[in-house]
């Protein structure tokens, strides 16, 4: 299965904020398996979802380039349970950024109910990593046309950002590919 | 450097929510690293929220100086030469170098950051 916790964008201010919602199904695999009896939506997935936020919101300046992991979940309270036919909406605004890494404050919400508050570090990690990066280009822009982030992704200004020319010319050159692999 | 209670106090508090240890482990002598187990990521977390408290700005290298410990005529044989000592004392006036100074293994410049060092270096950028 994937391993995508948002369902998409419906904010994006570069190194500020953003928002991304998920909608909890029934029919969802975690759903099934936890807990047998009082099905609700994992907290840990919860963290997840507003990692992933959070994870995008920091290194989208950055042209999607840093291998971005989170580091730490340095505070994560959770005030009510989520179950199947919530939205819930994961607000992710950035504390400070630096070269190493990044904080974000999440919120997530429940319609108007406050549902957790977290806090999480992120780490930028250089090439002693290894230099190849942690998602193909070309597969990280499809992700995130699916999350809609390009549709309401603005800078500090108020401007719409775009994809970043690399990640287009990686989609160009996989799709030349495939054209060459499909005539074969 | 005279450190203020209202300093020590903020600085405790910023590592107790930083590193998840007990008020009472936070002394004035206790290790960043090797008494309060704190990580690079810590470190992160740390400075942003001594920023915070105090309305300073810090670098990471001031509290780690990665050109002085890579440079090759400051580093031998994985120790820190005079001159490489010379070197920290004087970028960290705030920092008790003496027990690094008794054997000054690169790999150990990590762990001598103590609490009172990190409150002696706030007092510093207070200033």
């Amino acid at each position: 299965m994937r391993w995508f916790w948002i369902d998409r964008f419906t904010e994006f201010v570069r190194d500020t904020r953003a928002t991304t919602i998920k909608n909890v199904s029934f029919g969802e695999e975690p759903i099934d398996d936890y807990l047998p009896g009082h099905p609700h939506y994992p907290h840990s997935l919860i963290i997840e979802g507003m990692a992933q936020t959070g994870g995008l919101l920091v290194s989208e300046s950055g042209g999607f380039r840093t291998k971005t992991v989170l580091a730490k979940v340095t505070r994560a309270t959770f005030h009510r349970l989520v179950v199947p036919g919530d939205q819930i909406q994961l607000k992710a605004v950035v504390q400070n950024k630096q070269p190493l890494g990044a904080i974000i404050e999440g919120i997530v919400t429940v319609g108007e109910i406050v549902q957790a508050e977290l806090e999480l570090s992120f780490a930028f990690l250089d090439n002693s990593f290894g230099e190849k990066a942690l998602f193909e280009p070309e597969d990280l822009l499809r992700t995130l046309r699916i999350l809609k982030l390009f549709d309401v992704a603005v800078d500090q200004n108020g401007n719409r950002i775009y994809p970043p020319e690399h990640m287009l010319e990686a989609e160009r050159q996989a799709a030349q590919g495939y054209r060459l692999k499909r005539a074969l | 450097m005279q450190v203020s209670e209202e300093v020590f106090s903020k600085v405790q508090s910023a590592l107790v929510d930083a590193l998840g240890v007990d008020d009472n482990e936070v002394t004035p002598e206790a290790t960043m690293v090797g008494d309060l187990g704190a990580e690079s990521i810590d470190f992160l977390d740390i400075v942003f929220k001594l920023e915070k408290s105090f309305g300073i700005k810090i670098a990471t290298e001031d509290l780690f100086p990665k050109d002085i410990l890579t440079e090759s005529s400051y580093v031998q044989d994985g120790k820190v030469t005079a001159p490489g000592i010379a070197e920290l004392k004087k970028r960290m006036p705030w920092a008790d170098l003496s027990k690094f100074e008794k054997n000054p293994r690169v790999q150990d410049f990590g762990d001598l950051l103590t609490v009172s060092d990190l409150c002696r270096y706030v007092v510093s950028k207070i200033a």
